[in-house]
């Protein structure tokens, strides 16, 4: 084993990994030594080709299809420098002031999330796109919304010279999108922070980090590692978990840190999703521009938020319920086809949880509650109105038996979507906004750390990431991931003695 | 490097491919290994237990269809195989539910992700985005 030193390792690279390394940029430079650990490669620009199989093995863990532990949903996240960030939309929204006082966190308001994230807006160029950057599918949605009755929102979009792609959830091949491996982590790596690819961090142990790094594979995407392959025990004054709602309380729970933090891996939450489909009867432009550029939020009064998305075909195949003859209509209809993403706010219950198996390796626990389901069917009758108010011909709704609806039936949706034709295994739901698992609070009684990140009675070990999310968050969560991990780096920086209006590049501190 | 699972199942695969994507049915020899190489590659990446389940899944809708209508599935109907296939999917056990929808997906897998596929259906998105279009 090959032993290493530093001040500081931070866990992973992603919106809360990137947003603490960044921070600790001017540490750096006057000395500290501060250490990224990520267990993806480092892609070359000319990598991200948009090529759907190419680029979810090389993107995603489990090529973004990881299953939960009854097999009945999938998950999809990062495992790549710049983490989640590098496969999200870029979707900028802050966290609902509502949401953030149920939280109910001791020394967590709703004003400094807020100021957090305006920060991190103004660096990552959040703004709205102008219309000519407005797809049909896109139209179609504000359209029929507009005409069933549901109030449509743009979303600001963290993009910096998009030329509409449609392929973000692929890696941007432009480079547009402005994740951490665009913004914080180059920001960090200047001032002076390492950051190491390709290394998995197998354990924590006390005051350090066991480390495998591992070569490039035949063929595989990236940039070798920094360091050669090998086992690595990193010592270091403080270890930051960044490695998302399923990474950190694994790492956490195979390290045994769970002895003595009960709620450890519980209150996971995701907002599971159904991708739904509807066939226009003229070709529209939907697999052209930014993908997600409006939505609907219902979260609030019905518990379901609504938004555009345009997926490859693979994906879109996958998510679809059924096969045969009706859903090869709708794949062969591809040019003419409008989407919607249904998200559901779920309600972390004990039950869902992140547990480690004997190797270590993660394992999600999710049951679906009869709250999260009927959130669902809510959210795809809604949806149902909005593809038929735009003009929609036909609608492929998971929760209907048979899955198709006709125009003739459009004033019929509320009847034939319904939880009962709901079938966990059958209906294909993913989800994307992991959250939970390290919960913040008051003490280790009701979560994992407080409100600064720092896990109760080790002084020495930080989260952040979503794991620090107590409940769903009811919107997409980077902008709030960033906010945390900005707390988490503002209490290591006091801790560390550095002074308080010090700054990073961009204004960031 | 595991071994290769779809060779012994060769015919009962190819014939619950043509179920699930019925276009599959006119795929050529050089489509057709296209299709299980993307299958096997993904298949690669998983865990030993998880492949020997598909095998045995497999396996099982062969054995149901001679069960059933005392053919073996590859030689039923398009109907027969389309009506099996759904009675799975909509089993009272999860273990099936969640075996068929695997096996489905690993079809869309192999058969949309090839480019062929993606170019026949009039996917057209191009990283040059609106510039493509133009």
């Amino acid at each position: 084993m090959i032993e290493k030193s530093y001040d500081v390792v931070i866990i992973g690279s992603g919106a809360g990994g990137g947003t603490v390394a960044q921070a600790l940029g001017p540490l750096a430079r006057d000395g500290l030594r501060v250490l990224v650990v990520e267990q993806g490669p480092r892609l070359q620009d000319h990598e991200f080709t948009g090529r759907e199989l190419d680029m979810a093995d090389s993107l995603y863990e489990d090529g973004g299809g990881f299953l939960t532990a009854d097999g009945t949903m999938t998950l999809a996240f990062g495992r790549v420098y710049g983490g989640s960030t590098v496969v999200y939309t870029g979707t900028s929204l802050i966290a609902p002031e509502r949401v953030i006082r149920r939280w109910g966190v001791p020394g967590l308001s709703y004003e400094d999330i807020e100021r957090r994230s305006r920060k991190y807006m103004a660096e990552n160029n959040v703004h709205l796109l102008g219309p000519e950057g407005i797809n049909e599918n896109n139209r179609l949605f504000v359209e029929g919304a507009r005409r069933a009755g549901y109030p449509a929102e743009q979303f600001p979009v963290n993009v910096k010279g998009c030329k509409g792609s449609s392929l973000c959830n692929l890696g941007c091949p432009n480079g547009a999108k402005q994740g951490t491996n665009r913004v914080q982590l180059p920001n960090a790596e200047r001032m002076g922070v390492e950051v190491v690819t390709r290394a998995e961090a197998l354990r924590i142990e006390e005051r350090a980090v066991v480390v495998r790094v591992t070569e490039r594979p035949p063929g595989g995407k990236g940039l070798p590692s920094e360091w050669a392959p090998g086992e690595y025990r990193i010592r270091a004054g403080t270890v930051v978990v960044s490695a998302g709602a399923v990474g950190s309380p694994a790492l956490l729970l195979r390290s045994g840190v769970g002895r003595m933090l009960p709620r450890l891996g519980q209150g996971f939450t995701c907002h599971p999703a159904h991708i739904l489909v509807a066939e226009h009867p003229r070709e529209i432009t939907n697999d052209v521009g930014h993908p997600k550029s409006y939505y609907v939020d219902r979260a609030e009064e019905e518990g379901y938020v609504l938004e555009t998305c345009m997926y490859f075909p693979f994906t879109t195949a996958k998510n679809m319920t059924g096969f045969g003859a009706e859903h090869s209509r709708f794949m062969r209809a591809f040019p003419r086809l409008q989407m919607i993403l249904v998200l559901a706010v779920d309600e972390a219950v004990p039950e869902n949880r992140v547990t480690v198996d004997r190797a270590g390796r993660p394992v999600v626990h999710y049951t679906f509650t009869a709250e999260t389901i009927e959130r669902l069917v809510r959210g795809t009758r809604a949806s149902a109105k909005i593809f038929f108010g735009a003009g929609a011909v036909r609608v492929h709704a998971p929760s209907a038996d048979p899955t198709t609806i006709e125009a003739a039936d459009a004033g019929r949706v509320d009847a034939l979507i319904s939880s009962r034709h709901f079938k966990p295994g059958k209906v294909s739901v993913s989800a994307a906004h992991l959250m939970g698992g390290c919960a913040m609070g008051r003490d280790a009684r009701d979560s994992v750390t407080d409100a600064w990140g720092r896990v109760h009675g080790v002084p020495w070990l930080r989260v952040a990431d979503a794991s620090l999310f107590p409940n769903a968050l009811a919107i997409n969560p980077y902008l709030t991931i960033m906010a945390l991990a900005d707390r988490v780096a503002e209490g290591l920086r006091a801790e560390l003695g550095a002074p308080a209006a010090e700054a990073a590049p961009g204004g960031v501190s | 490097m595991s071994d290769p699972v779809l060779p012994p199942l060769r015919a009962v695969f190819r014939a619950i491919a043509r179920t699930v994507v019925p276009e599959a049915a006119a795929l050529d020899g050089a489509a057709w290994d296209e299709l299980e190489r993307i299958v096997e590659r993904a298949l690669a990446a998983r865990p030993p237990k998880l492949r020997r389940q598909l095998g045995l899944l497999i396996r099982m809708i062969d054995v149901l269809a001679v069960l059933r209508h005392g053919r073996r599935f590859a030689a039923l109907d398009d109907g027969r195989r389309a009506r099996l296939l759904g009675a799975l999917q909509d089993s009272r056990l999860l273990l099936l539910r969640r075996g068929i929808w695997g096996l489905r997906t690993l079809v869309f897998m192999g058969y949309y992700a090839r480019p062929a596929a993606a170019e026949a259906i009039g996917y057209r998105a191009d990283p040059a985005g609106w510039e493509a279009r133009r």
